[in-house]
């Protein structure tokens, strides 16, 4: 007895093997999606085609026109070297999305937000919950008092690392483990507006070691949700998880005596006491997008800043 | 038409127990009261009745009963009971009266127009009363004390018609009469009713009115009336205090916290029971544990303070569990006691075009988890304090706004000047990085960082000083000088924060721009 597919749909829809009216490939096509068990099995032409996200500003103009804002239930990476404009990108961001009066976490990898910055650059607090990773793994048991915790970095602001006690000397690998950790806990929990993961001052040899899976777990936990998840790192660390990387590097502008603004390198032999730290100029690139059916863009764009003094 | 419920709950010290302990419910369950070594049992369920088991026996005795669990008896366990109890009334009627710890009375006049007729309302009030954890008796007349010896004397639900009370309670012993088995008359009465052969209501009812008044006196009418079903009276209405308590006294301590969560979640389970019934959430849960250390007992306390009113008991253990893991109590728990102060719920009705928001429960318990991750203090809000100093920020509990705040709550030391412009920020060390400066002419011109490998070599360019000083009226006072520099490294120019404290003469590398 044959025991071919058709021969097996035909006894499947009760019919006898010879009955046939129609022959060829229709017919098999036809009774093979008569079948019972491949009735649910949605055609590929009937699949839906994924809607592109929505776009939310930067909170910098040409860094927007550049990539056109950061898309919402993707992973946004911004990769660059120290002094590059990672965390000015990184607060305007967060500005502009508790302008929007959305919530918005930062997971401080390495306890390395100035909140005065923050202040300045428009970030409303009330909005922002800060994770500040490092430091001793777990709670401090000295800790019990159930009143919101307060405490100044004033009595220890001078106080070198070396002066520390040894479970305040924080450990890269464990801040690291617990970013991620909490990142998973935050993108769990929902609801928030931008999750961002400052890994700025992890080293990229560290960074580099994050298994691809726990990116790829950041990205289907934000799929399909409002939420924005934004990480600064050293150099591309997410790798195809990142629905847009950008690549930032930067100048530093100063101002000399005669109030000429010019390039800090092209004056690095004038007196110090007539310069003023203008601020940084910002190169943005993007590196990876998957947003656009078409290669990786090297476009680049700058956008000045205002240096920020207390 | 009057018309009133009793519930009443056999055997109550038993059933407090059982509701915290359910696992006993088809056990034979023995109190016992007093001072070792003379405690007797105070009370007994069915089961224990079956095995031998009476009130008044010595521990001794109903210790050769078999298969018999034996508790001692725990005032606070059925004050939380009795609280309970009066919770569950009150879903039905906002006038009730306290007739005892085990017998409570409502007045339903009115309420067939809300709960139904009279039969439903009192097989809802038996079912509400199970899920209280009671195995009660609920009896509905048209008097309250009728209702009273209908809920003594028949088991279940219970309704008797007007005009057929009489009839209804016929059947049902003498002794029902008496509910307080404290009476000092009750022996007395009971034994001159057993020589008259007056074994149940009917016959009681059917003695002479003033033959009766002459050998028992005022106190016989009011026994004849009843058991007549005849008497009425208005009730005492009481209103319980919203004071919602659970305790369990433990009768060897608990050392470990998983056991302890079984017992937190039967408590919880009953609290949110009780503070949904009286349509209330809670914003506060205290935990006071009895700490048993060998020696000598301590308390330990613990609070949680929620953002916004919850009633979910699984959110609640999980919120006590990581505190508990935060901050263990240290010694074997012999006492718990669980209260909750009690808040309007939320009303949670969001509008469609509202910018995304965490859920406060789920955002609660996050916090919570994160607390448990990267320590109390390192998880929060930032609120910044009003001072020169740079770096002067506390942190506060996180909760989400709900509108835009007004601009002098959150002090900032200088605002942007447009939203358009950016402003470059800075990158702090936490703690700040000791460098070795040389200076020349006045001006930094090389640094190393014996802790940052990077930062080293001959300083580029530099901007500085800001010079700065405060609080030099308290022991910390600050005072120091600020620059800004320019290192090269391996991937380009890094700008570095440079910062000589004034005071101690020491340089440090206080964050870099980024």
């Amino acid at each position: 007895m044959s025991s071919s597919p058709l021969f097996c749909t035909e006894m499947a829809l009760g019919r006898p093997p010879g009955f046939s009216p129609k022959s060829g490939p229709a017919l098999v096509l036809e009774r093979l999606s008569q079948t019972p068990r491949l009735v649910a099995v949605t055609q590929a032409s009937r699949l839906e085609i994924r809607p592109a996200p929505e776009m939310v500003s930067i909170g910098i103009r040409e860094l927007d026109s550049l990539s056109g804002g950061l898309p919402r239930g993707c992973l946004t990476e911004i990769c660059g070297p120290d002094s590059a404009g990672r965390t000015s990108v990184l607060l305007a961001a967060l500005a502009a999305a508790t302008r929007r009066e959305e919530v918005c976490a930062l997971v401080d990898a390495s306890d390395a937000l100035d909140p005065a910055s923050a202040a300045a650059i428009g970030v409303e607090f009330g909005r922002l919950l800060w994770v500040r990773c490092g430091g001793a793994d777990g709670p401090q048991p000295s800790a019990v008092s159930p009143q919101p915790s307060a405490f100044r970095f004033q009595s220890s602001h001078f106080r070198s690392d070396s002066q520390l006690p040894r479970s305040e000397v924080r450990d890269p690998m464990s801040a690291l483990e617990q970013a991620l950790r909490v990142t998973d806990l935050l993108l769990q929990s929902g609801g928030f507006g931008m999750v961002a993961v400052d890994l700025g001052d992890v080293p990229f040899r560290i960074a580099r070691r994050i298994p691809l899976t726990s990116w790829f777990r950041f990205q289907r936990a934000v799929e399909r949700t409002p939420t924005v998840l934004l990480a600064i790192t050293h150099a591309p660390c997410a790798q195809s998880c990142a629905a847009l990387s950008l690549k930032l590097r930067s100048s530093a502008i100063g101002r000399n005596s005669s109030g000429k603004l010019s390039n800090i390198s092209s004056q690095f032999s004038a007196s110090s006491h007539t310069h003023l730290f203008e601020g940084l100029k910002i190169e943005g690139e993007i590196l990876r997008s998957r947003l656009e059916r078409k290669p990786p863009q090297s476009v680049r764009t700058g956008c000045r800043t205002e240096a920020m003094r207390a | 038409m009057p018309a009133f419920a009793c519930i009443f709950v056999p055997d109550f010290p038993v059933q407090a127990l059982l509701r915290v302990e359910p696992d006993l419910r088809s056990q034979a369950v023995a109190v016992l009261e007093g001072k070792a070594p003379l405690e007797k049992v105070f009370a007994v369920n069915e089961p224990a009745r079956r095995a031998g088991a009476g009130m008044g026996m010595t521990k001794l005795q109903v210790e050769a009963c078999s298969e018999l669990v034996l508790r001692t008896r725990s005032p606070s366990r059925e004050k939380s009971a009795h609280a309970a109890l009066l919770d569950c009334a009150q879903l039905f009627s906002p006038c009730i009266e306290d007739a005892s710890c085990d017998t409570i009375i409502l007045d339903l006049a009115g309420m067939e127009s809300l709960f139904g007729p009279l039969p439903k309302i009192a097989r809802d009030v038996a079912q509400r009363v199970s899920d209280f954890g009671f195995e009660a008796n609920v009896a509905v007349a048209a008097d309250p004390d009728t209702a009273v010896i209908a809920a003594h004397g028949f088991p279940g639900v219970t309704v008797i018609p007007e005009e057929k009370e009489a009839e209804q309670l016929g059947s049902l012993p003498v002794e029902v009469l008496f509910a307080d088995s404290n009476d000092p008359d009750r022996t007395q009465i009971l034994e001159t009713l057993s020589r008259w052969g007056i074994r149940n209501l009917r016959a009681l009812a059917a003695l002479p009115e003033v033959a009766l008044s002459e050998r028992l006196g005022q106190e016989g009418i009011r026994l004849q009336q009843l058991a007549r079903g005849a008497t009425s009276r208005a009730l005492i209405p009481v209103e319980p205090p919203p004071v919602f308590e659970e305790a369990i006294e433990l009768e060897h301590p608990l050392v470990l916290l998983e056991p302890l969560a079984f017992l937190l979640a039967r408590m919880l389970e009953q609290l949110c029971a009780r503070l949904s019934a009286r349509a209330l959430a809670t914003q506060e849960l205290r935990l006071q544990l009895e700490l048993d250390d060998g020696s000598h007992t301590k308390a330990f306390h613990r609070t949680l303070r929620l953002p916004v009113p919850l009633l979910d008991e699984k959110i609640f253990l999980k919120l006590l569990q990581l505190d508990l893991k935060a901050h263990p109590p240290g010694a074997p728990i012999a006492k718990i006691l669980l209260s909750a102060e009690p808040a309007r719920p939320r009303a949670a009705q969001n509008g469609f075009f509202l910018p995304p928001s965490p859920e406060p429960e789920k955002l609660e318990l996050t916090l919570a988890r994160i607390a448990g991750i990267v320590g109390e203090n390192k998880v929060g809000a930032v609120q910044m304090m009003d001072t020169h100093h740079p770096q002067a920020f506390q942190m506060r509990r996180f909760v989400p706004q709900d509108s835009r705040p007004p601009k002098a709550e959150n002090f900032s030391p200088s605002c942007p000047q447009s939203k358009d412009e950016t402003v470059t920020t800075l990158r702090i060390f936490r703690p700040p990085v000791s460098a070795t400066v040389s200076m020349r002419d006045g001006v930094p011109a090389r640094i190393t960082c014996p802790k940052r490998k990077q930062i080293d070599g001959e300083i580029l360019w530099g901007a500085g000083p800001w010079r700065s000083s405060g609080d030099w009226w308290e022991r910390e006072g600050w005072s120091r000088d600020e620059w800004d520099i320019a290192v090269q490294q391996e991937s380009g120019i890094a700008l570095y924060r440079l910062v000589r404290d004034l005071l101690s003469g020491r340089w440090f590398v206080e964050g870099t721009y980024d």
